[in-house]
């Protein structure tokens, strides 16, 4: 009944476990202390030179919802294409292909489970969720197989939050309503993506800087962030407020992001692909990389973290909330074209294709721009590995953007070849930091779950679920994360030398703080009045979310 | 067939007569059939659900003869599995419906094509093209100064639009009346935009046929184009003048079309032109569109079809790697080039087209067949005799259906799914 896995080299921060070479015992799905009677262990894996880890947790990734769901639809082309261009995927940039990759930048929900198992992941978050379309959301992560799921609810773009806030209500009703949302959206954390200004551009306002007021509620993107990270802060959930700044994308919007740090007055909050909010405006292009001010202030304010929303060379799809600024960035599409909405006084998003090419200089300057940032700021538990998936480059390319963090050489000669103009503009082969194995467990596995709030998941302590992967250690970091030897999940192998051996159903990971119901009693006359739809069905039951079985919900406290 | 209800009257229902899913309904009686909130088509959905069929009607058969389940289900998986590429159209469901049908159609090398696509892939056609800028019904209704409805009066096909979302003055921004402007509609059709103090929506232009020319007008006049003509479509240009200027000025135009109320060739086009008139009001005020969809779970359909295969339909599975061409799978092309038929239809009674396929029909138990097919499993009505899933037409809201009566006939996923073991 128990599983032994036999002195392999354990990778677990949240223990300071660093390649230290001891036992595993598993039963029933939990790592549990080793057993007196060693009769009772019916399986043995020789794990001898083998590196483990926890399974990975991808903290922020689009993998479910209304605009991942348009961009599989506008795209029937990019599949196809894909598929041809695998050939040719010869460059550093591109990743090892598994036997399976798809190479699809939105891949559908049974290829996404397959794929993040296959490279070792075992949970993954979609990091926008407007609470209108949660359904949706639910809907696909319920169909995506092998892993945990979850998600952080958007607000601050809301009607009733702006409204709230334009008449000063107390933070007790904010916090109220944040809970409210957290239950009904059964969600884990919260979001704001360009706080204010999905609303704003409604009303025909086209940029929103932080300290610029909305024009119909008066209120500035500085007043949404500072009540919304202490409604989440005074909730007590453990993911701060997950920001995407203001200005996306725009040359000189690292001032934006400095800011915003400084408008969390010491409060925790987290900054979202903050590569693309690192840009100055220096040079003869008008675009260049402030990663130095970006992670120095990172370095100093301990209250903050961010991912970095790594960009990867190759065609990809934008699936972002953010339609102000997606509108904006429109004439940039590739294939030039752009689907933008506005959704139920709630929410908006904007999807556009793009087409990342290293000899373009600001698509090589955003590559430098991120890495710069990975390799500059100091703590890996404040810094986490995404590519914004699908944004940057799809979640398949993360043993390529390992192996740039963890090989120098490599990731040199992968510089050399980009745009001169943008070579010139980068400092990043002055850095000469090469990521540890140790410092990628964190970023992927003990970061991740201690950010979130996962209770039992990131580690492999006495209790963990026995979330748990193996590799072999080799030189080609790339070689050695694409292709795991074994995937357990809940303590069953479910991945062997990179190939799916049997398909599981994850659970998906809430945050249910302890909040008010009366909220409800204001909520249901607006629904009633002003929404299309009723109160009651804007609430999404667990039931829901079981579908018979196979799926659950597991509520982590903190 | 008896209806023995869930619960007691009054129930609150959601209704998925049309793409509206209005959550609002209140059934207060079913003999006859009587529902606060409802209208014209709610109630004819209702009344078709609870009017009592006899019981043979719940009975599967076997080329016309009675059967029992078991047996019409080992009999569909026989087709299927003499089939090497069935085709799996009509497709009237909701999400459960369609994830079961999506993993039988992986399994038997089917193609999908919903009954209305040949609407619905005109809009789809036009997002793939250059996409798009659209809104949902609640930004309507709390922000839209000016809605202009292209080629459709948009009441006959969604009843409560206008109730719910223009005349309700109940608005988050103080905003006025939305002004109603009918493009290309006829003034017997444009009755469902007068207001309820009596004001007519404007009429543009009678004629459906002349709507291509006169928005690809609109579109020259809105970059200053001069025109050098008098009339376009039998309008005159400075009416159109007129109609650019009013968009231009909205705070928040939005533009209403039903691909399937164009009965020209290549709507699409026509479609595409509408995007164009769009984004460049865009570069000024705000303005957006809303596509009315077709009905019969066509918003779901194509949502979870995309999810699970990575395409909408018109797509199909070949060895469990899914494809996309909706020129090509088309139900009338298809008719021709496969070798079994599953016509999918449970909100409504529809009868699959004229096929000499091996058919298997999975529908309304009150479906009226026009020829006997080989194989008939009358399924439960999603919203009535079993809980599901729908999108809304704009496809941001999807909402749960309720189970509201008990009786024997099982769920189109239970049979699909039953009908997939058989294949294993």
């Amino acid at each position: 009944m128990i599983t032994l896995l036999k002195n392999g080299k354990i990778y677990d921060p949240a223990h300071n476990k660093d390649g230290v070479v001891e036992d595993i015992y598993i039963y029933q799905g939990r790592i549990v202390p080793k057993p007196l009677d060693q009769a009772k262990v019916t399986q043995t894996y020789d794990l001898t030179g083998k590196v483990v880890m926890a399974g990975a947790i991808d903290m922020h990734s689009h993998i479910g919802g209304g605009k991942v769901n348009i961009a599989r639809m506008m795209l029937p082309e990019y599949q196809q294409k894909q598929m041809q261009e695998i050939k040719n995927l010869s460059e550093p940039e591109a990743h090892i292909c598994t036997p399976y990759c798809s190479h699809h930048a939105t891949p559908t929900a049974t290829d996404t489970g397959f794929r993040y198992i296959e490279m070792g992941y075992t949970a993954a978050f979609e990091p926008a969720i407007s609470p209108i379309n949660a359904r949706q959301a639910h809907l696909e992560m319920g169909d995506t197989p092998m892993i945990d799921k979850g998600g952080y609810a958007m607000l601050g773009n809301d009607d009733y939050f702006l409204r709230m806030l334009a008449a000063k209500k107390d933070q007790k009703a904010i916090n109220d309503y944040v809970a409210w949302i957290l239950h009904a959206t059964q969600a884990i954390g919260i979001k704001v993506v360009n706080p204010g200004g999905i609303s704003a551009f409604k009303f025909n306002q086209r940029r929103l800087n932080l300290d610029e007021n909305h024009q119909h509620y008066q209120v500035s993107p500085r007043e949404v962030l500072q009540s919304l990270s202490r409604a989440v802060h005074e909730l007590g959930i453990a993911k701060p407020l997950h920001v995407h700044c203001n200005n996306l994308g725009a040359a000189g919007n690292f001032e934006t992001t400095l800011n915003t740090m400084g408008a969390s007055n010491g409060l925790p909050m987290h900054l979202t692909h903050i590569q693309f909010h690192s840009y100055g405006t220096e040079g003869d292009k008008k675009f260049s990389s402030a990663a130095a001010q970006i992670a120095e202030a990172l370095n100093k304010n301990k209250n903050i973290t961010a991912d970095v929303g790594q960009i990867l060379f190759n065609q990809t799809v934008t699936a972002s909330g953010d339609s102000m600024m997606q509108h904006l960035n429109a004439k940039h599409a590739n294939p030039k074209k752009s689907v933008i909405m506005d959704i139920e006084c709630d929410a908006g998003c904007g999807v556009l294709p793009f087409k990342y090419r290293d000899q373009n200089y600001v698509n090589a300057l955003q590559w430098a721009i991120g890495l710069e940032i990975f390799l500059s700021v100091e703590d890996p538990w404040r810094i986490f590995l995404t590519t914004d998936h699908p944004n940057g480059a799809p979640f398949t390319s993360y043993p390529h953007l390992i192996r740039l963090l963890m090989d120098k050489t490599f990731r040199n000669e992968a510089f050399a070849k980009l745009n001169l103009d943008a070579q010139s503009m980068s400092n990043l082969t002055s850095l000469n930091r090469e990521y540890s194995l140790y410092e990628i467990a964190i970023m992927t596995r003990a970061g991740a779950s201690k950010l979130i709030g996962l209770n039992d998941r990131g580690h492999l302590g006495v209790g963990a679920n026995a979330d748990i992967t193996v590799y072999t250690d080799q030189e080609n970091r790339e070689a050695m994360f694409a292709k795991p030897d074994y995937v357990f999940k809940n303590g069953e192998l479910v991945v062997k030398n990179g190939t799916i051996v049997k398909v599981v159903w994850g659970a998906t990971h809430t945050a249910k703080p302890a909040f008010d119901i009366g909220v409800e009693k204001d909520l249901k006359d607006y629904f009633d009045r002003y929404q299309t739809i009723g109160l009651d069905n804007f609430k999404i039951s667990d039931a829901e979310i079981f579908d018979d079985g196979r799926g659950s919900v597991v509520v982590n406290k903190n | 067939m008896k209806n023995n209800l869930n619960s007691p009257l009054p129930i609150s229902v959601t209704c998925p007569a049309c793409g509206m899913l209005c959550d609002d309904l209140s059934l207060n009686d079913i003999t006859p059939v009587s529902i606060k909130n409802g209208c014209a088509k709610s109630i004819a959905f209702f009344e078709q659900s609870f009017k009592s069929s006899n019981e043979s009607a719940c009975t599967p058969s076997l080329s016309g003869k009675p059967t029992d389940l078991n047996t019409a289900i080992k009999a569909a998986a026989e087709i299927l599995a003499k089939s090497q590429a069935p085709l799996f159209a009509g497709l009237g469901t909701e999400v459960q419906g369609m994830r079961a049908i999506m993993r039988l159609a992986e399994k038997s090398n089917a193609t999908l094509d919903h009954m209305h696509s040949e609407s619905t892939v005109r809009n789809t056609l036009t997002m793939q093209n250059g996409g798009w800028l659209t809104t949902t019904l609640s930004e309507i209704k709390n922000r839209a100064d000016v809605i202009l409805a292209i080629g459709t009066d948009i009441g006959s096909s969604h009843p409560r639009f206008f109730e719910k979302l223009v005349w309700d003055s109940a608005n988050l921004f103080n905003k006025p009346s939305s002004e109603v402007i009918y493009l290309g509609v006829s003034e017997e059709n444009a009755k469902s935009g007068t207001s309820p103090n009596g004001k007519p929506a404007s009429i543009i232009g009678n004629d459906p046929s002349k709507v291509p020319e006169i928005i690809n007008a609109l579109n020259a006049l809105l970059i200053n184009k001069k025109i050098n003509t008098e009339t376009i479509g039998s309008i005159s240009v400075v009416t159109l003048q007129a109609l650019v200027e009013k968009l231009k000025t909205a705070r928040y135009a939005v533009i209403v079309w039903s691909a399937s109320s164009f009965k020209f060739s290549h709507a699409e086009l026509t479609i595409q032109s509408i995007v164009q008139l769009i984004n460049q009001l865009n570069e000024t005020t705000r303005a957006a569109g809303l596509p009315l969809n077709s009905g019969d779970g066509d918003s779901s359909v194509n949502n979870t079809s995309a999810w699970l295969s990575g395409y909408p339909t018109r797509n199909r599975f070949v060895n469990g790697k899914p494809e996309y061409d909706n020129y090509h799978f088309s139900t009338q092309k298809q008719l021709q080039n496969s070798d079994a038929l599953l016509w999918i239809s449970t909100f409504n009674p529809l009868s699959p087209p004229q096929t000499t396929l091996p058919s298997i029909v999975i529908g309304h138990p009150d479906t009226k067949l026009d020829s006997t097919p080989d194989v008939f499993i009358p399924v439960g009505i999603p919203g009535v005799d079993h809980a599901g899933t729908m999108f809304r037409m704009d496809s941001s809201i999807t909402l749960p259906l309720k189970k509201l009566r008990n009786n024997e006939l099982p769920n189109l996923s239970e049979v699909i799914n039953r009908i997939e073991a058989e294949l294993a």
